[in-house]
């Protein structure tokens, strides 16, 4: 599959661009690292390309065809930076997982996942622990793109290679895209096949 | 440099009290026998994961920790022993905490009355302005609100803040979270000028990338106590460290291998017997359930009976 975005322009103020005239080309066996300093776009970017956020101009097509028309699970899913903040606190975790598309047993395993976690709430756990639940619920059956904004940075090196070494693996075996956001060198090195440049904005 | 100790703390516990079942109280201990000191113009960082209670270090030195909290243990400020009416008196003054974002300033005020304490003395206002001048922050950001700051401007008022009173010491919990590299080095490279000044600094962090490019001495910090004390140069290779945590963390580096280490860190209240990292260790003997006392080896410290 292709995810393309085609001439993307957005901006949260009247008549300031925060991105202008972006254009992006992924395939399925593809890893892009997206990289720009903070407070060029890169969140927004992501938000654009999973569906969150409709541009100003210009269209996210996946193998041709606009996210935005498209009707239910969206293929393209975003991981996002702060775990705690995109779940529901009032869920157990066992639902938050819920929310995803049948998550497989052998997701939740390789995540090292554990079981007694599944009946606690979110501000029971770890941001480790609870980035391990955002990932798995990020990895539906139906998930044809990945994107994943910071998801390491607030991890300790072991908790993020762990992780890290089980999203390639899986990204690998299902062919699904990957576009990573890192601030780490030398992460974005280990793990993108291929690194975009973000413009600076106007 | 000089061997003089700005901060020292020995055998450092933090412990909770929370409610189980009903009215059942039970003491869950997240800080154990933590050792860590400050020499003068030094940056000593201290890196540990998030949820390891490494944030609480900093509250427990400068006596803010939650009423639910008790603190055991000595800590020395310039080889003064500290009471708790002591450390208020020093915190704020010689004792600074660098906080981690711009939601520490007051969103209604002025940010340049704020770091002058709303006093408003020639002294101080010249002080202020030196400051200003010395971070390269126009003149005019003191009538600015904090939420017109950029994030690093935000940073560099908040150091402001801290430098107005002369401190000795400086105490930055994560101070650069979600920066980008350049941002980051550049925000670590004002802690480094300061220590250089012959002060010290503890820098808290997660980040070890971040803290090898800036500290003397790292700290490393698992479940609630210091395995290891180790100078910068040590972290060259793995064979200079001691202990076997520290050397997966090194492994895990993205460029030394970036080899998953498999397991979690225990709770605190599922703490295991005798070594914390016991559990995960591939050298586990049953001596490790036994107590573990710090050994001193080249020139760093460890807690681990198997170091060499």
């Amino acid at each position: 599959m292709i995810l393309e975005a085609n001439g993307i322009s957005f901006g949260y103020k009247r008549g300031i661009k925060l991105l202008d005239n972006v254009q992006l080309t992924l395939e399925s066996h593809e890893r892009v690292g997206l990289v720009a300093p903070s407070g060029f776009g890169k969140t927004t970017l992501c938000q654009i390309l999973s569906g969150y956020i409709k541009p100003a101009s210009g269209q996210v097509l996946l193998d041709g065809k606009a996210i935005y028309t498209m009707k239910g699970y969206c293929p393209v899913q975003m991981i996002w930076q702060h775990p705690e903040k995109s779940v529901n606190p009032r869920l157990r975790l066992k639902d938050i997982l819920a929310e995803g598309d049948e998550i497989e047993e052998r997701v939740i395993a390789g995540l090292g996942i554990e079981r007694d976690w599944f009946q606690r709430f979110p501000r029971e756990l770890s941001g480790g622990e609870l980035q391990r639940f955002c990932i798995a619920r990020a990895l539906g059956k139906r998930t044809k793109f990945l994107i994943a904004d910071e998801i390491s940075t607030m991890l300790d090196l072991i908790t993020q290679s762990q992780i890290w070494t089980f999203l390639l693996e899986e990204v690998h075996a299902r062919n699904i895209g990957l576009i990573v956001v890192t601030h780490s060198q030398t992460l974005m090195e280990r793990i993108a096949t291929r690194q975009v440049i973000l413009a600076q904005p106007e | 440099m000089a061997d003089k100790h700005i901060l020292q703390i020995k055998n450092l516990s933090v412990a909770f009290t929370q409610y189980e079942q009903g009215l059942r109280q039970m003491e869950l201990n997240v800080i154990q026998n933590l050792h860590v000191s400050v020499r003068e113009g030094e940056l000593v960082a201290v890196v540990g994961s998030s949820g390891s209670g490494k944030s609480l270090l900093a509250h427990a030195i400068l006596g803010i920790l939650p009423y639910n909290c008790q603190a055991e243990g000595n800590i020395w400020f310039e080889d003064e022993l500290l009471s708790s009416e002591r450390i208020a008196a020093l915190r704020g003054r010689k004792i600074e905490l660098v906080p981690q974002s711009v939601t520490y300033l007051d969103p209604l005020e002025k940010v340049g009355r704020q770091v002058r304490r709303e006093r408003n003395q020639e002294s101080v206002r010249k002080k202020q302005e030196a400051l200003f001048d010395f971070y390269k922050l126009p003149l005019s950001t003191g009538e600015l609100y904090p939420f017109e700051l950029s994030g690093g401007m935000a940073r560099r008022v908040l150091l402001t803040t801290a430098m107005m009173e002369n401190p000795r010491l400086l105490i930055a919990d994560e101070p650069t979270p979600g920066l980008h590299l350049e941002a980051a080095k550049k925000a670590l490279r004002h802690f480094r000028t300061f220590a250089d000044q012959g002060n010290g600094v503890l820098l808290i962090t997660h980040d070890l990338e971040l803290a090898l490019e800036v500290a003397d001495r790292i700290a490393v910090f698992y479940a609630g106590t210091t395995v290891e004390e180790a100078p910068v140069a040590d972290f060259q290779s793995v064979d200079t460290l001691r202990h076997p945590y520290t050397k997966a963390l090194w492994r895990a580096l993205p460029q030394h291998g970036f080899h998953p280490f498999p397991g979690n860190q225990p709770y605190a209240k599922d703490m295991p017997q005798g070594c914390p990292f016991g559990p995960r260790c591939p050298q586990l003997t049953p001596e490790c359930e036994g107590p573990i006392p710090e050994q001193t080896i080249r020139f760093g410290t460890v807690r681990c009976i198997h170091a060499e």
